[in-house]
């Protein structure tokens, strides 16, 4: 039983499949970092994964072009970004609990929208894997890196590339200020609310992404609240990143990799309950969290709505 | 002009805040109209959905008890998020510490079914209290003293207590009738009758609502009236000038977040012993709290974040819930198209606070509104 | 002060609010019965009321509900029959506000299609003595209670699922099965336990496993609980609950094959679903509406089984299962039905 579990054909499995889980994960809390880090805190991600889920089935479906769906999917994310934006940024209302209507809304319009455009579970062909050349036939590194499909090297291609902006570039470092120190950003002539829409909307098209890896390319069906709950892991996970693109990956890969390891420990029959099997990943997370955790601080401006000059 | 603004200030002030406390209900009724268009497009008579909406919220004696039942969780939860709110946290672990004071409460009424019920639901209701306090301690304790995000943790919390819960109840805890017939649903005995709560009139309304008015209530007095109260405000509103005062901020934290729980745990008890009488699960949390984890959230957003205001934001709220499913009975329009519709309310709610917080503002000329920064750090040192 | 004040005006305009609700429309008590059913008054339709957990087109638990509804509608004729639905209760107070204010209009049977639903109706029968209710899944009619205008109903999804087993034992190669399910309980509990007897019945030296999500709409957990399997070497794959999707998908890509319960899930994958076991409530509703309508309003709990076709394998029709396999699994249900074989769950 324990040679079962620490066979290299157990173990490439079980990273391989945590790679492939952490997929939505990477898109969802990579686009709420990017959105926090300018100060705006948003809990409707799992309404705008919802929302940008369908949108890429129903287009897939409809019109068989995965490039379209992938599209829509973006559009419908990013408009549910520029909502939340008007009502955090331009409404000054409260983050947490815009956040908590945006998902309410995302989860029943969505299925509202399943409900009267399909009718019921559909399938679609989804984004197939992609054999990277000569690098997926190396041993064990070629299964678990290099035969995924495009939006699982998109979310990994995503890491760099946010660490990047959010570091190197001038907007990044505009993002950042607009954060923690709004009032001496927009001294300095940076746009702040113009700067967090943009955030929010990029998050919520990144978020809309996260979605259509589930419907069009992890799991090609779409059934109501696919993402069961996704969204708030991913959440979650940004501080489990410390608001850092390394950081979520990290959390990412930890969350679904043990879960992946659950669903193992079950197969060979170890003897847990299932129930505490299940329990793996959550407690893990904060375990982890609890040990690792660093003096992390959070963008200064967290949630607080810009109130520019003295009333 | 500023004379002109000394002279009619009485008049104006009081249409001021007037109009401030509707503002919340234009919102409501905006959300509506919205939703008015989306069932027409569904092929519903708006109309017909909303008169059945009022009716089935209020237009009956058991209406109106159904709507306070609702209320009643939202009420616990919501003034434990007023305290942990009020203290600088963001507690969206509701569902879980509603879950943990509820099984808690259900393990002892099973163990005990031979006591009276002046005793056994005293007990049942303050290990309720005491589990919810746990499951938010634990949040508590990893943020002062771990560093440990608050909304990272009660996530993950919430699902294992879910976990934990479907254990229980499709193990130790099942009805032992279940396992004999072979049909396995995941519940529990029906607790003795001892155990029941009350009822404070002929309908499915019991005591726990009354409970939880008055919870509010003392709630509202520590927080305002007493020095921990007045601590727990002071390190939500500025941590390091509490710091500085020499105010443990940790301790204070915690507190807030272990007081928070067990309101929540408390309604997770008094759900059981007033409402259903057994603990069952269908595999998530929702099936047994309606959402009151999230949805006290917003109660709670609604009320102001203050105890007394959260009562009325409560049966409002309840009442919301209430009237959707009935309306969703008497148009035959799909139930997502209710949650669409409840997120809608909340989202404009939330919004059209502007509109009451710019009143204040050139009112009292007040900063922006009293409500504390979240996300404090436990430390604010890199 | 200034909260206090608001305060006070909330209270007052819920109370406002409160005061134009309640004239509107007198209320509905149960103090006051709608019309009795007993004596069926022909040209009125024979009207039901469902309240269903899930969607009506989860493919799953509430559809088959639905299903069976719409064609008893269909069979008797819009003019005899007609039926309500509240779908995605699964918040069971809800649930109960929508049992009794469909009891309060006066429907011949209100169903409370869910298990979770039994402790709110036990509270909600005895206050309309004239109005049917069943409850499913269950064998409990509360007749100990002294009620007695509450049908049972039960799914005996274990008898299909030892079918199911026996198909996959006689088609897998490897002899590895993979089962995934909800939570280990209920329905799913009879149906994996049936499944697993079939599949050692045939083959004692297969090895099934099992997964449970904890959850039963987790659609991604499923998939990836899917290829868990397939790793492990599984050949064949069952599952139950609405998140089954996922799997059926992944099965699919691989080319493993599908067993499906509670609805024909064919056409979600046409070239590996093998065969599944379909709920037919028609039976039981049939049963329950002759014994209303000759005035018998509860008491009695009733089975889709094999043997009276509210369970029933559907072959897909563009999987091909050879003959003999076709005939071991029809020996298998003679044997279920005419008792030779007996399902033990354990």
């Amino acid at each position: 039983m324990i040679a079962r579990l620490f066979s290299l054909n157990t173990i490439v499995g079980i990273i391989t499949a945590g790679i492939r889980l952490a997929t939505p994960y990477l898109y969802a809390t990579i686009g709420e970092t990017l959105g926090q880090r300018s100060g705006l805190v948003n809990l409707g991600v799992d309404g705008i994964m919802l929302m940008g889920a369908y949108a890429a089935f129903f287009v897939t479906f409809k019109t068989g072009s995965l490039a379209l769906g992938l599209l829509a999917a973006i559009v419908v994310g990013g408009l549910m970004g520029l909502v939340m934006a008007f009502f955090s940024v331009t409404l000054k209302a409260e983050q947490g609990i815009t956040g908590i209507g945006v998902y309410l809304f995302g989860l029943g319009m969505s299925n509202l929208l399943f409900q009267k455009t399909l009718g019921t579970v559909e399938t679609v062909s989804g984004f197939p894997a992609i054999h990277i050349p000569l690098l997926s036939d190396i041993p064990v590194l070629g299964p678990i890196f290099f035969r995924h499909n495009l939006l699982v090297y998109g979310a990994f291609a995503l890491v760099p590339i946010s660490w990047f902006i959010l570091n190197k570039t001038t907007l990044g470092l505009k993002i950042r200020a607009v954060g923690d120190n709004p009032e001496a950003a927009d001294s300095l002539g940076v746009s702040v609310t113009g700067v967090r829409y943009l955030t929010e909307t990029v998050g919520g098209m990144l978020e809309g992404i996260a979605g259509a890896s589930l419907s069009i390319a992890l799991l090609n069906v779409f059934q109501e609240n696919l993402t069961n709950g996704m969204g708030f892991i991913a959440v979650a996970l940004v501080y489990f990143g410390g608001w850092r693109a390394v950081g979520a990956l990290a959390g990412a890969i930890l969350f679904s990799t043990v879960n992946a390891l659950q669903l193992w420990l079950q197969v060979i029959g170890i003897l847990i309950p299932p129930d505490f099997a299940i329990m793996m990943p959550y407690v893990l997370t904060i375990v982890v969290l609890a040990f690792t955790a660093q003096r992390v601080r959070a963008p200064a401006a967290l949630s607080k709505p810009f109130e520019r000059g003295e009333g | 002009m500023h004379q002109r603004v000394a002279r009619d200030a009485k008049p104006r002030m009081l249409m001021e805040s007037l109009l401030g406390a509707l503002t919340p209900l234009f919102a409501t009724l905006t959300a509506l109209l919205v939703g008015a268009a989306m069932l027409l497009i569904l092929g519903a008579n708006p109309l017909e959905a909303y008169s059945a909406m009022l009716r089935g919220a209020f237009g009956s004696t058991n209406a109106v008890a159904d709507t306070l039942v609702k209320a009643t969780p939202l009420l616990f939860v919501g003034v434990g998020i007023c305290i942990a709110f009020r203290g600088g946290v963001l507690n969206i672990g509701g569902e879980g510490q509603l879950v943990a004071g509820a099984v808690a409460a259900t393990t002892v009424a099973l163990a005990l079914p031979q006591w009276p019920g002046w005793a056994i639901i005293p007990l049942c209701l303050i290990v309720g209290f005491l589990a919810g306090a746990l499951w938010g301690g634990i949040a508590g304790a990893l943020k002062a003293y771990l560093n440990v995000n608050e909304i990272l943790s009660t996530i993950m919390l919430n699902m294992i207590a879910v976990q934990g819960m479907n254990f229980l109840l499709r193990g130790p805890l099942m009805d032992p009738v279940q396992i004999e017939s072979g049909s396995f649903i995941p519940q529990t005995a029906r607790f003795s009758t001892t155990t029941d709560l009350p009822r404070l009139v002929p309908t499915r309304l019991h005591a726990g609502a009354a409970l939880a008015v008055i919870l509010a209530i003392l709630i509202y007095i520590f927080l305002w009236r007493t020095t921990i109260g007045y601590r727990i405000r002071a390190v939500g509103l500025n941590p390091d000038a509490s710091r500085a005062a020499g105010i443990n901020v940790k301790r204070y934290m915690m507190l807030s977040l272990v007081l928070s729980g067990a309101l929540a745990g408390l309604g997770g008890a008094v759900q059981v012993l007033g409402l259903h009488h057994r603990m069952f699960t269908d595999g998530s949390a929702t099936g047994f709290t309606g959402g009151a984890g999230f949805n006290g959230i917003v109660a709670a957003l609604f009320g102001k974040l203050h105890p007394l205001g959260t009562i009325p934001a409560s049966v409002l709220f309840g009442a919301l819930l209430v009237g959707a499913n009935q309306m969703q009975r008497a148009v035959q329009v799909p139930s997502s198209f209710i949650t669409a519709l409840n997120g809608l309310v909340v989202v404009f709610v939330v919004g059209s606070d502007i509109l009451s917080r710019r009143r204040a503002r050139r009112r009292e000329s007040l900063p922006s509104a009293e409500v504390p920064a979240l996300d404090v750090q436990p430390e604010a040192e890199v | 002060m200034k909260t206090l004040r608001v305060t006070l005006l909330l209270v007052m305009t819920t109370t406002l609010f409160l005061l134009v609700g309640c004239p509107s429309t007198p209320a509905p008590t149960p103090t006051s019965p709608p019309e009795a059913t007993a004596t069926p008054p022909p040209p009125k339709p024979f009207r039901v009321a469902v309240v269903m957990p899930s969607a009506i087109n989860d493919l799953a638990f509430s559809q088959s509900m639905y299903d069976a509804l719409s064609k008893i509608k269909e069979e008797m004729g819009e003019d005899k029959f007609d039926f309500a639905y509240s779908e995605g209760m699964f918040v069971v107070d809800d649930a109960a506000a929508a049992i009794r204010d469909y009891a309060s209009q006066g429907y011949d049977l209100v169903i409370a299609h869910g298990s979770q639903y039994g402790s709110s109706l036990v509270e909600i029968a005895p206050d309309f003595p004239n109005t049917s209710f069943a409850w499913g899944t269950t064998v409990d009619t509360f007749a100990d209670k002294g009620i007695n205008n509450v049908f049972a109903y039960e799914a005996r999804s274990e008898q299909g699922g030892y079918v199911l087993g026996v198909i996959a034992a006689s088609l897998s190669k490897s002899g590895v099965i993979g089962v995934i399910g909800p939570i280990e309980t209920g329905d799913a509990k009879l149906y994996v336990e049936g499944f697993k007897a079939g599949v050692m019945a045939t083959n004692p030296d297969a090895q099934v496993n099992v997964n449970w999500t904890g959850s039963f709409s987790d659609v991604a957990l499923a998939s990836e609980a899917a290829q868990t399997h397939i790793n492990a070497g599984a050949d064949a794959l069952t599952g139950t609950a609405q998140m089954v999707v996922g799997a059926i998908g992944v099965a699919e890509e691989q080319g493993v094959l599908w067993f499906g319960t509670q609805a024909d899930q064919s056409s979600l994958a046409p070239s590996i679903v093998v065969a599944c076991q379909v709920y037919d409530w028609t039976v039981v509703l049939n049963e329950m509406i002759d014994l209303i309508q000759g005035g018998t309003l509860g008491g009695q709990a009733f089975a889709i089984t094999l043997a009276n076709k509210g369970l029933t394998i559907q072959y897909n029709p563009d999987y091909t299962v050879p003959d003999e396999v076709k005939t071991l699994a029809d020996e298998t249900i003679q044997g279920i039905i005419d008792g030779s074989i007996t399902v033990e769950v354990e």
